[in-house]
C-alpha cells in the first residue's frame, strides 16, 4: 500500500475497525461503500445544528439546511456535467428508475412499445419495467451478454430495429463488473428513435460521467455506494423530457398553485420531489462527491486501486475449480463475482466472516443473469480505492481456507 | 431419549468450542454425515427456498412418531438441520409440537449466523412443527 493509501484509509473510520478480533477486510463496497470523516462530520452537524426542514420557514435553522441541501445538489449536478435544475434527488437508484419507468412510460409510451434492457441488469433496472408493461401495455424485450458479460452489440442493434422506444441499461453491470460502451449504445438507441436511461448504480464509483458529452437521457445514481450515507440518490434528466413528464408523487414542495378544482406543479426539479426529502444524506453528496472527484484525479490513489485489483485478479485464477466469467474481460473494473466448483457460495462467505472478510454472495439482484451460468449464487468481492494489496492477501487465505474446510 | 435430552446433548457439545471456526468446522462435519434424502422426495412441496441456499425437507410417519430426511446444496445449511432432525426425527408429533428450542439460543446458533441462514433456520422449524401439527390434525380427524 503506497503512503496516499494509507492516508487516504485513515479517513474512514470503519475501516480500522475489528470484527471476531480480526481485522476488518470490507470487500463489499458494490453493495455499499464506506463513509470518509467529511461525510461523518457533515452528517453530524445535519443533524445537531442544521436540523430543519427545507425551502420552507424564514428562521437560520431552515435556512442553514436550505443552503447544505443545495450544496448537495450543486456538487452532484457538477459531478456528473449536468444542469442543476436538471438533478432530481430521490432515494436511490432504484427509486429513480422506478420515477421513469412510471412517469415517462404513461406520458410517452404506447401498448405495444418495446422497452429493451441487457440480461445482466439488477432487478432494479427489470421489475419496474415489469411493472410498467402491465400498467402500459409495453412489452419488454432482453439483450443477452456474452460468456464473459460483455453486451452482445450485434445482437442488441438487431433488437434495437424492432419498435423499441427506450433502452435501459447499466453503466457497469453489478455482478460481473463490466462497462458498457454507453457511447455506442447511447449512439445507435437515438438513431433508432429510443431514449436512453442509465443505470449508473455501479458505474458513477469507477468512471468519469458526464451526462451532456454521453448525450443519454436518464441517468439514476445512489450516494451510497460513493462514500455518501444512504437513502439519496439521484436522477438525472434531460429538461425537456422531464418537464413533459407528470409528477411521481403529489404532496408538499412540489406545487406551485394548489385548488380543490385544481393544482399547478413546480418547477424542475421539485416537480419530481414530493415531501420531505432525506436532507442530510442529500446534504452529505457535497464533501462525497468532492471526494470521489479528487479521488479519480488522485495517480497514486489510482495506481493503487490497479494494483489491487491486478493482484485479485491474478490470485482467483490460481484456486482451483473457480470461475469468475469476467474475470480477463479488460471492460472489467473493480468487481469480481465468481463460483467454485463443490462449494457452496455462502458457506463460504460465511467462514471467511469469522475470519474478518465482508463478501457478498446470493443472486445479488441479478437473478436471470446468474442463473445463465446455470449457478443458484456466487460470491462477490469489490473493491474501492481504500482497499488494499495486503487485504487481498488476507482474502485470499480466508478464502482458501474455507475452500480447505468445506472440501 | 426426549428432544429436551437431545437438546441438552448439543449444548453440551457446543459448549467445548471457544471459536467460531470450530462450531462450523463440527457443522460441516456433521452436515457431510447426514443421511442422504430419498431423490423422490426431493420435491417442491418438500423444498424451502431461501435467497441463499435451498432445503428439502421429508417427513413421514412410522408407528406413531415423525421420521425426517433432509438435504441442501450448502453444507453449513446441512449441518444445521442435522441438528434438528437430530433432535425431532423419532418423536411423537405432540412433542414437536409442543418442543421448547431454547437450545439453539444457547449454542449461539441464532445470534452468529447470517439474518439470511437465520431466517432459513426459522424457516426450517416452522416446516417441521407444521407437519407435526398437520399429523395431529389428520389423527383427530380420523377419530372422529
Amino acid at each position: 500500500m503506497n503512503k496516499a493509501t494509507a492516508d487516504f484509509r485513515n479517513r474512514f473510520p470503519a475501516l480500522s475497525q475489528q470484527v471476531y478480533g480480526k481485522p476488518l477486510v470490507y470487500f463489499d463496497n458494490a453493495a455499499t461503500s464506506q463513509r470518509p470523516d467529511c461525510v461523518l462530520e457533515l452528517q453530524k452537524t445535519m443533524t445537531e445544528e442544521a436540523c430543519a426542514n427545507v425551502h420552507r420557514a424564514v428562521h437560520r435553522l431552515a435556512m442553514d439546511a436550505t443552503e447544505l441541501y443545495q450544496q448537495g445538489r450543486q456538487a452532484a449536478a457538477v459531478f456528473i456535467g449536468a444542469p442543476v435544475d436538471e438533478v432530481v434527488f430521490t432515494s436511490g437508484t432504484t427509486a429513480a428508475i422506478n420515477l421513469v419507468a412510471s412517469c415517462y412510460t404513461r406520458r410517452f409510451l404506447h401498448k405495444g412499445d418495446r422497452i429493451l434492457i441487457t440480461e445482466a441488469e439488477h432487478h432494479s433496472n427489470l421489475v419496474p419495467w415489469q411493472l410498467a408493461c402491465e400498467i402500459y401495455g409495453t412489452e419488454l424485450i432482453v439483450a443477452p451478454v456474452e460468456q464473459d458479460g460483455s453486451l452482445d452489440m450485434a445482437a442488441f442493434r438487431k433488437l434495437l430495429e424492432k419498435d423499441v422506444k427506450l433502452v435501459a441499461v447499466a453503466h457497469m453491470t453489478n455482478v460481473l463488473g463490466v462497462e458498457n460502451p454507453l457511447a455506442e449504445i447511447i449512439a445507435a438507441a437515438h438513431s433508432a428513435g429510443a431514449v436512453v436511461l442509465v443505470d449508473g448504480a455501479q458505474g458513477i464509483v469507477h468512471s468519469h460521467v458526464d451526462v451532456r458529452s454521453l448525450d443519454c437521457d436518464f441517468y439514476a445514481f445512489s450516494g451510497h455506494k460513493i462514500y455518501a450515507p444512504t437513502g439519496i440518490g439521484i436522477l438525472y434528466g434531460k429538461r425537456h423530457l422531464l418537464e413533459e413528464m407528470p409528477p411521481y408523487m403529489g404532496g408538499g414542495d412540489m406545487v406551485d398553485r394548489v385548488s380543490f378544482e385544481k393544482t399547478t406543479y413546480g418547477p424542475l426539479p421539485l416537480k419530481f420531489e414530493a415531501g420531505t426529502q432525506n436532507i442530510a444524506a442529500a446534504a452529505c453528496l457535497a464533501p462525497a462527491l468532492k471526494l470521489a472527484a479528487e479521488v479519480q484525479n488522485d495517480a497514486a490513489l489510482q495506481a493503487n486501486l490497479e494494483a489491487t485489483d491486478r493482484l485479485l485478479a491474478e490470485q482467483l485464477a490460481t484456486i482451483e475449480g473457480l470461475h469468475c466469467p469476467s474475470l480477463a474481460n479488460p471492460l472489467r473494473k473493480g468487481i469480481f463475482s465468481f463460483w467454485i466448483d463443490g462449494i457452496h457460495p455462502t458457506d463460504a462467505a460465511e467462514i471467511m466472516d469469522k475470519l474478518g472478510v465482508a463478501v457478498r454472495t446470493g443472486f445479488m439482484c441479478a437473478e436471470p443473469l446468474i442463473r445463465k451460468y446455470t449457478q443458484h449464487g456466487m460470491m462477490r468481492a469489490s473493491l474501492m480505492p481504500y482497499n488494499t494489496p495486503e487485504e487481498v492477501g488476507i482474502f485470499m487465505d480466508a478464502l482458501r481456507r474455507a475452500i480447505k474446510m468445506l472440501r | 431419549m426426549t428432544i429436551q435430552e437431545i437438546s441438552e446433548q448439543i449444548v453440551e457439545e457446543f459448549s467445548v468450542f471457544d471459536e467460531w471456526l470450530d462450531k462450523y468446522e463440527y457443522l460441516i462435519e456433521t452436515g457431510k454425515q447426514m443421511p442422504a434424502i430419498a431423490p423422490e422426495a426431493k420435491t417442491s412441496e418438500n423444498l424451502i427456498e431461501g435467497c441463499q441456499s435451498r432445503v428439502w425437507l421429508d417427513c413421514r410417519e412410522e408407528d406413531g412418531v415423525l421420521r425426517f430426511t433432509a438435504d441442501s446444496d450448502a453444507v453449513i445449511t446441512k449441518g444445521i438441520i442435522s441438528l434438528l432432525i437430530r433432535v425431532f426425527d423419532g418423536q411423537k408429533p405432540e412433542d414437536i409440537v409442543a418442543a421448547d428450542l431454547s437450545f439453539i439460543d444457547r449454542i449461539g446458533l441464532k445470534d452468529n449466523l447470517s439474518p439470511t441462514r437465520a431466517n432459513g433456520l426459522v424457516a426450517m422449524i416452522t416446516k417441521i412443527k407444521a407437519y407435526a401439527l398437520a399429523f395431529l390434525q389428520k389423527e383427530e380427524n380420523g377419530q372422529e
